[in-house]
């Protein structure tokens, strides 16, 4: 039985699934859930997340939500296919490869997905961006990324030479935040830079990336 | 890898606090290194060389260095998933994968809400700041409705991922410890089942040992 990916290709959490099911070379099936309907806050789904967020995640009997715990159990159930994405055969480059994914968790997301969420999603909503949480989240933002600018002069991806989950955990949000007017942040760092065009690269990139349609209505 | 294991982090911060309850978990020596946060120890070396985020704690196990409170556990919890407390559900897959759900809640829903909370309710005393009273209630308003799931879950099995204390459990000891300190918490208390959960994990033997460190 295929898996079933509950959600839709524009949200960066489903995006950052899809990504990583075709990075894994494993079929699936997309099951739309209407956001715009409220249909992630019916009881039926609610039964399946009940945080009420896509995506959700069907294998067999097994329901899975939060995206970073579902492209975690993907990732070791196919193991031995497709990319390698958590360098599960060195103990001590797995390590690394979660305190990476750690850091987009805790540092990186936090601070894109505001500004994400004021520059595209609040003027979809008809109301008025806080400029200020911006600008406090663009500033907290840059700091991670000169981190990141430092890391990725010494290793080609953030957890070593090999592309894993945890870079790949950053593709939908950064994806739609290129989109805004602040890509000079990711720009004006030349490893960042050349390390998001390497992502920006890969096939599984090219597949989702069309389905990551939402823009932002001002810059 | 295996002995002299070294944390770098105090016993009062709630990241350093999830490390050393996994460390006597699974029974294992290792030594703390202290970092003189009023001090900015953790902006200059070697605590920044160790984590270019400046933050506690960091771990080194021989020549490895790690940072990031999870990764940590998690490191600790399958490299010596052979020695003292499972923390990891290793031999059923169904478990695991529920495992990295509640640790993935924890991470994205529970801590970002209750760490807020706590930084009001507790460390802006201790930093010689005033707590907001608009923002406590805000997170506290925001926080209920992560227990209300919690309570749902834990009626239908006694940990977050099922029968067995996992990491996932593990993972909010320290900023629940210090929520309980607080009004806050009636939040907790008001829920019979994360109620009896938070009595249970917070008895655990490993997590008696943190709380005694922080007296030393």
């Amino acid at each position: 039985m295929v898996m079933k990916v509950y959600g839709d290709g524009m949200s960066a959490c489903v995006a950052r699934v899809l990504l990583c099911l075709h990075e894994k070379e494993t079929e699936f099936e997309l099951v739309p859930v209407d956001l715009f309907a409220c249909h992630h806050k019916l009881p039926s789904f609610l039964s399946m997340n009940p945080f009420g967020q896509v995506p959700v995640l069907q294998d067999e009997d097994l329901t899975l939500f939060e995206s970073r715990a579902i492209t975690a159990y993907i990732a070791e159930k196919h193991k031995d296919k497709g990319t390698d994405l958590t360098r599960h055969a060195d103990a001590k480059e797995a390590a690394i490869v979660k305190l990476w994914s750690e850091v987009e968790s805790h540092h990186f997301n936090p601070a894109i997905s505001a500004v994400i969420h004021h520059l595209i999603v609040v003027p979809l909503q008809g109301k008025t961006p806080d400029a200020a949480i911006v600008e406090e989240n663009l500033e907290k933002l840059g700091k991670v990324l000169d981190v990141y600018e430092e890391k990725l002069g010494k290793t080609k991806y953030l957890a070593g030479d090999s592309y894993t989950l945890a870079d790949l955990h950053h593709v939908p949000y950064t994806y739609y935040f290129m989109k805004t007017g602040h890509a000079g942040l990711v720009n004006d760092r030349p490893n960042v830079k050349a390390w998001w065009e390497d992502l920006c690269s890969r096939p599984a990139f090219l597949k989702v990336s069309p389905g990551l349609t939402v823009a932002p209505a001002t810059n | 890898m295996g002995g002299g294991i070294k944390v770098h982090g105090l016993p009062i911060s709630t990241a350093t606090m999830r490390v050393l309850a996994t460390l006597y978990e699974k029974g294992l020596d290792f030594e703390i290194v202290p970092v003189d946060m009023k001090a900015g120890a953790h902006k200059q070396e070697p605590l920044i060389s160790l984590n270019p985020f400046g933050q506690i704690p960091a771990l080194l196990d021989g020549d490895l260095t790690l940072f990031e409170s999870r990764a940590i556990t998690e490191y600790i919890a399958e490299e010596y998933s052979d020695k003292g407390e499972k923390l990891l559900c290793q031999g059923c897959k169904k478990l695991k994968a529920t495992t990295k759900v509640w640790l993935q809640v924890e991470g994205q829903q529970f801590d970002p809400i209750a760490s807020k909370l706590a930084f009001e309710r507790v460390f802006k005393g201790m930093l010689g700041m005033t707590t907001d009273p608009a923002a406590v209630e805000d997170l506290e308003a925001k926080l209920v409705k992560v227990l209300d799931i919690y309570e749902a879950r834990l009626s239908k099995s006694p940990f977050l991922a099922g029968d067995c204390f996992t990491l996932a459990d593990l993972h909010h000891l320290p900023i629940i410890y210090y929520l309980m300190g607080t009004d806050s918490k009636k939040l907790f208390e008001s829920r019979p089942k994360v109620n009896e959960w938070i009595k249970n994990i917070t008895a655990r033997p490993a997590w008696v040992k943190v709380l005694h460190l922080q007296k030393q």
